[in-house]
């Protein structure tokens, strides 16, 4: 070994250091990887979807739309992946420069970042007008920003409150009483004071979005917004905002919510909520067929479906769609633009309405559609015709991340709702700009 | 003509660079590389994951990540942790290391059985830990119950922070514990019998011995370990994505989880890369002291 002993540790230390310096300067970018521009491609071939695994159209929808868009279009073959609704927008982006992705699933709330940092391609000429009119208005926000798309709606949802009419009927509550906020409170009272179940109220607060989206929910309700009218400023820590916020306080404080919504998202409410655990909850359209399902639910056919109660304003519900995007790193634009367009498609979106009610007006007339969901349906006419927007910025995850840590500061009862806003506004402001 | 050239030209070591070429280069793809790119990256501000010309900033991003409240706090929650999970799976592990070295029939099976919980990946052992102490359906809430340790289920990751943060504390533990118990199994292997039926001859009880004997001959080992768990449990960061989500009120956020929200969540690369880079040189300060502290230790056993 002695041969060895002058290549001494410095001399390698110094040797790499001088390499991987030279291959800093070689590179010309700063970013990292090489600069790709997508392709329109042929048309044909394999692409690549990301999707995700939580609330809306099931793994299993997915695969049968997809199966049946390859069966219609032999040139190509798709292969779709799945992934946590949390882990979804971060597997965007660090798939984005690799271009793993030719088509991928957004949220409402991505738009204006994604739209900015071009990670999805502009469609507005490819979009006909016959979309424009033919679809909901909420779910038309959801693939727009600055009047521009980005991609075709396809997940149209928001939250409607599920209740447990068997536990309502033994506690005696008229579920017309359901239409306002201080009606489910009384309810969850008469429920609590018959010990039929510990905590009437479940939520999904979870520290995540969820539990922005049930903030948005009554924010709407007590007639609050997130930003200014002109956009320019925070406005949810004054009046609606806040009154949402002390509204959910005081269901921990007056013990109707159970406490472990704080650490539930969608999924652990509808596991809850399905084994007879909670008599109220909001949630997504899913889980109306999951309640209904006797192989997974104890509340089976015992489950109704209203629009969201309303508080001192209307009864707004958020806007959770979806919609999908081609990616801009694609290189096979045109075959992800046949693929999307199918899965959006009326006729696809009508015969899958169990699980996640189409993005098409006309839709909710068709007796199929009714038929597939009879409860969901008439409540979601009501509701889709107005939804609140959480705001459309590009740095929204930041504010909603700051949003979630104070909300919950409040909800453990270590700031005062006010204190909390005002601190969350602080925090926020800044991202504004 | 240099040291290193005349080494070169001998055969023998001609042949072992040509063997170290495959393991350098993977080093420096792997490593060298990525490490110097996000150096350059924490000096300018990348706000997307695309290549382009962005704008150079020099040292501010170091600047504003060591003036933001929300990384102190940070700070605090991984300083907890890693003192925390370090300390009991050092004192566990010494405890499991004696007893697994104990002359005990079926030794090799209580061995297997508790390397098991190292084998884990992390991320699983994370959802696992997720669902023993979920409030609604968990096993630890059904458990306590049928032995009236409390009253009801009660929650164990949402309503109390700072439990939170205990509770992903004994996720690692359970996990880690059966690796130091390892390394000291290791390190009670190399000390002779003789000293114990010296001591024992001198009339010294088990305790004693452990005291005089074990412990100090265990020095090297426990602080090799040490190192090892510090620096490891520095980094935390799966158990925590996969456990919390750094909820409840960010009372669970690591430096990593919060490094990771910047770069990924935001798409603040620059302050990202800034934030590891902060990391990177505390991980080395503190490895630095402990090597140090090690040498001592070993010159004085000399």
């Amino acid at each position: 070994m002695s041969d060895l002993q002058p290549f001494s540790r410095r001399r390698l230390l110094q040797w790499s250091a001088g390499v991987a310096g030279a291959g800093l300067l070689a590179a010309c970018d700063v970013g990292g990887g090489t600069s790709d521009s997508g392709k329109q491609g042929a048309g044909q071939g394999k692409i690549t979807a990301l999707f995700m695994q939580q609330a809306a159209y099931s793994e299993d929808d997915v695969r049968k739309m997809t199966a049946a868009f390859q069966q219609a279009h032999p040139g190509i073959t798709v292969e779709p992946t799945f992934v946590a609704y949390d882990a979804l927008h971060d597997k965007i982006v660090a798939a984005a420069p690799a271009g793993t992705y030719d088509v991928v699933l957004i949220d409402v709330i991505w738009p204006a970042e994604f739209s900015s940092k071009k990670l999805i391609t502009e469609v507005s000429a490819d979009v006909p007008d016959s979309w424009q009119t033919g679809m909901l208005g909420g779910a038309l926000s959801t693939a727009k920003f600055q009047d521009k798309f980005y991609g075709i709606p396809w997940i149209l949802d928001t939250k409607y409150l599920f209740s447990n009419t068997d536990l309502l009927a033994r506690a005696g509550v008229d579920p017309a009483t359901l239409a306002t906020w201080d009606g489910v409170l009384a309810a969850a009272r008469a429920i609590k004071a018959k010990k039929l179940v510990a905590y009437p109220l479940l939520w999904s607060w979870k520290q995540a979005e969820a539990l922005v989206c049930d903030y948005t929910q009554l924010v709407g309700a007590f007639g609050g917004t997130f930003l200014s009218s002109d956009g320019k400023s925070i406005a949810f820590n004054t009046g609606g905002g806040l009154a949402a916020l002390e509204f959910m306080k005081k269901t921990l404080d007056d013990k109707l919510t159970n406490p472990n919504s704080l650490e539930s998202l969608e999924d652990d409410v509808r596991k809850t909520f399905v084994s007879g655990g909670a008599a109220l909850a909001l949630n997504w359209t899913y889980m109306q067929a999951s309640a209904d399902d006797a192989s997974q639910s104890k509340v089976a056919g015992q489950v109704a479906a209203s629009p969201t109660p309303s508080g001192t304003a209307g009864g707004p519900g958020v806007n959770g769609s979806m919609a999908l995007c081609v990616t801009s790193t694609s290189r096979n634009q045109q075959a992800s633009w046949s693929y999307i367009s199918y899965l959006t498609s009326a006729d696809v979106q009508n015969a899958y309405a169990k699980n996640s009610l189409p993005c098409w007006t006309a839709s909710y007339d068709d007796p199929k559609v009714v038929a597939a969901n009879p409860k969901v349906v008439p409540a979601a006419k009501q509701e889709l015709a107005k939804l609140i927007e959480r705001p459309q910025v590009k740095r929204y995850n930041e504010i909603s991340q700051v949003l979630q840590v104070e909300l919950q500061n409040a909800l453990l009862g270590k700031k005062t709702p006010k204190k909390a806003l005002d601190d969350a506004a602080a925090q926020a402001t800044p991202l504004l700009a | 003509m240099n040291k290193l050239w005349r080494g070169a030209a001998t055969p023998s070591a001609r042949l072992a660079y040509l063997l170290l070429l495959p393991a350098a280069l993977v080093v420096f793809g792997v490593v060298l590389y990525p490490a110097g790119r996000a150096l350059v990256i924490s000096l300018y501000d990348v706000d997307s994951p695309f290549p382009g010309a962005y704008p150079w900033v020099g040292l501010r991003n170091y600047t504003a990540v060591l003036s933001d409240p929300r990384v102190w706090t940070a700070a605090g929650h991984t300083l907890y942790f890693t003192m925390t999970s370090t300390a009991a799976e050092l004192v566990l592990g010494c405890g499991l290391a004696l007893l697994l070295a104990a002359p005990l029939r079926f030794r090799w099976l209580f061995r297997s059985i508790v390397i098991l919980p190292w084998a884990l990946p992390t991320i699983v052992n994370g959802a696992m830990w997720r669902l023993i102490l979920n409030a609604e359906y968990g096993v630890l809430n059904s458990v306590l119950t049928r032995l009236h340790l409390i009253d009801s289920y009660r929650s164990w990751l949402g309503t109390d922070p700072f439990l939170a943060l205990n509770m992903v504390v004994l996720a690692d533990v359970w996990k880690n514990t059966s690796l130091v118990a390892f390394f000291l199994l290791a390190g009670l292997s190399t000390i002779p019998r003789e000293l114990y039926e010296a001591a024992r001859v001198d009339g010294a009880g088990a305790l004693l011995a452990f005291r005089r004997i074990t412990l100090p001959l265990l020095v090297p080992t426990i602080a090799i370990v040490l190192v090892l768990r510090t620096i490891e449990a520095f980094k935390v960061f799966d158990i925590v994505y996969a456990m919390t989500g750094g909820g409840p009120a960010n009372g669970t956020q690591t430096i990593t989880f919060f490094t990771y929200l910047q770069a990924f969540s935001s798409q603040r690369f620059s302050v990202g890369a800034a934030l590891a880079y902060l990391t990177v040189f505390t991980v080395l300060g503190l490895a630095i002291v402990y090597l140090r502290l090690l040498r001592q230790g070993e010159l004085r056993a000399r």
